[in-house]
């Protein structure tokens, strides 16, 4: 049970994902083609919130539910992996129309073919530590 | 109740992912879903052939009960939330489509051409599909995160390495959409 909290969310970030078309194939390339808004106000809008909310944590304005202190951790830092790595996620994102939240909500949908693209998806995150001590980072 | 059913706004979807984020980090956890990658791939046994997948998936419980929800999410939507499945489009993206050989733009959530059936058992249609997504598992682990962890934590942090690497994402699609999508499908 204690999990359940965590799948609720889930379930709501789902349909949000769903409702607003973000799992729309369309959505993001009209994003990329930067023919249509939406994708910029839905991420941005996004953003303007979080920063407030990052700082709520950032000055310990709230705590979490069991009243611990909540610690965001640090991105790793270093140009080459979040550029190259971020390049190479760009490409799949446009070529696929998903990026990894919506592999699992088209799924739910009902979407056979999608389950190649989450093996894809897989196989690329078992490469990348197989070989990721030859990459620069 | 038809509010609901009606496509949701950016500005609603805006607010709610930033709400999702918030009940994440305030139930003790983070949120972000392509680690979630490597977690399936432990459980998979992938711990056998590469050491860094030897560690305990059972401590990611939480995060994957956040993508089985995420699995229940689509599902609601596509069965009670949905009775339009079109997209609306500008008329502009449907002919910039129509012309690199993607038809019917916008009558369902994805084309046909990639994800339809016959696209799927086809050599070509199969490596696109896996293709898209080796790339976005194998560059969202190696940028450190996908579009909730970096483009929406990330940023919200201010944090520099989620700039770049979200300018990253911007570089990727960029050259796909205008270089490389108008050559595969015609």
């Amino acid at each position: 049970m204690k999990y359940l909290k965590f799948l609720l969310v889930g379930v709501l970030f789902g349909i949000i994902l769903s409702k607003a078309e973000v799992v729309s194939w369309y959505r993001i390339f009209e994003m990329f083609k930067l023919q249509s808004f939406h994708m910029y106000g839905v991420i941005g809008t996004a953003v303007i919130i979080g920063i407030f909310i990052m700082r709520l944590f950032k000055y310990k304005a709230i705590k979490t539910i069991d009243g611990k202190e909540i610690i965001v951790a640090p991105k790793k830092k270093g140009v080459s992996r979040n550029l190259i790595g971020g390049i190479i996620f760009g490409l799949g994102w446009a070529l696929g129309g998903v990026c990894p939240g919506p592999m699992f909500v088209l799924l739910g949908k009902g979407i056979a073919s999608i389950l190649v693209v989450l093996s894809g998806a897989l196989l690329g995150a078992f490469v990348y530590h197989a070989v990721k001590h030859k990459l620069p980072h | 109740m038809d509010f609901i059913l009606q496509p949701w706004p950016w500005y609603v979807a805006g607010v709610l992912i930033a709400l999702s984020m918030f009940l994440m980090f305030y139930f003790g956890k983070k949120f972000g879903v392509s680690s979630n990658l490597e977690t399936i791939c432990s459980i998979g046994g992938a711990g056998k052939l590469v050491d860094f997948f030897k560690f305990d998936w059972r401590k990611n419980k939480w995060n994957l009960s956040f993508v089985v929800g995420l699995i229940i999410g689509g599902f609601i939507t596509n069965q009670w939330l949905t009775p339009d499945q079109g997209i609306a489009l500008n008329p502009k993206t449907i002919q910039d489509l129509s012309e690199i050989g993607i038809a019917n733009a916008g009558s369902s959530y994805l084309p046909d051409e990639i994800f339809g059936i016959d696209a799927l058992f086809s050599i070509k249609g199969f490596l696109i599909l896996l293709t898209a997504g080796f790339l976005v598992g194998f560059g969202a682990r190696y940028a450190g995160g996908c579009t909730s962890g970096h483009g929406i934590v990330g940023l919200s942090m201010l944090a520099t390495e989620s700039f770049i690497a979200v300018a990253g994402f911007f570089i990727g699609g960029l050259i796909m959409t205008w270089f490389i999508l108008p050559h595969l499908f015609n």
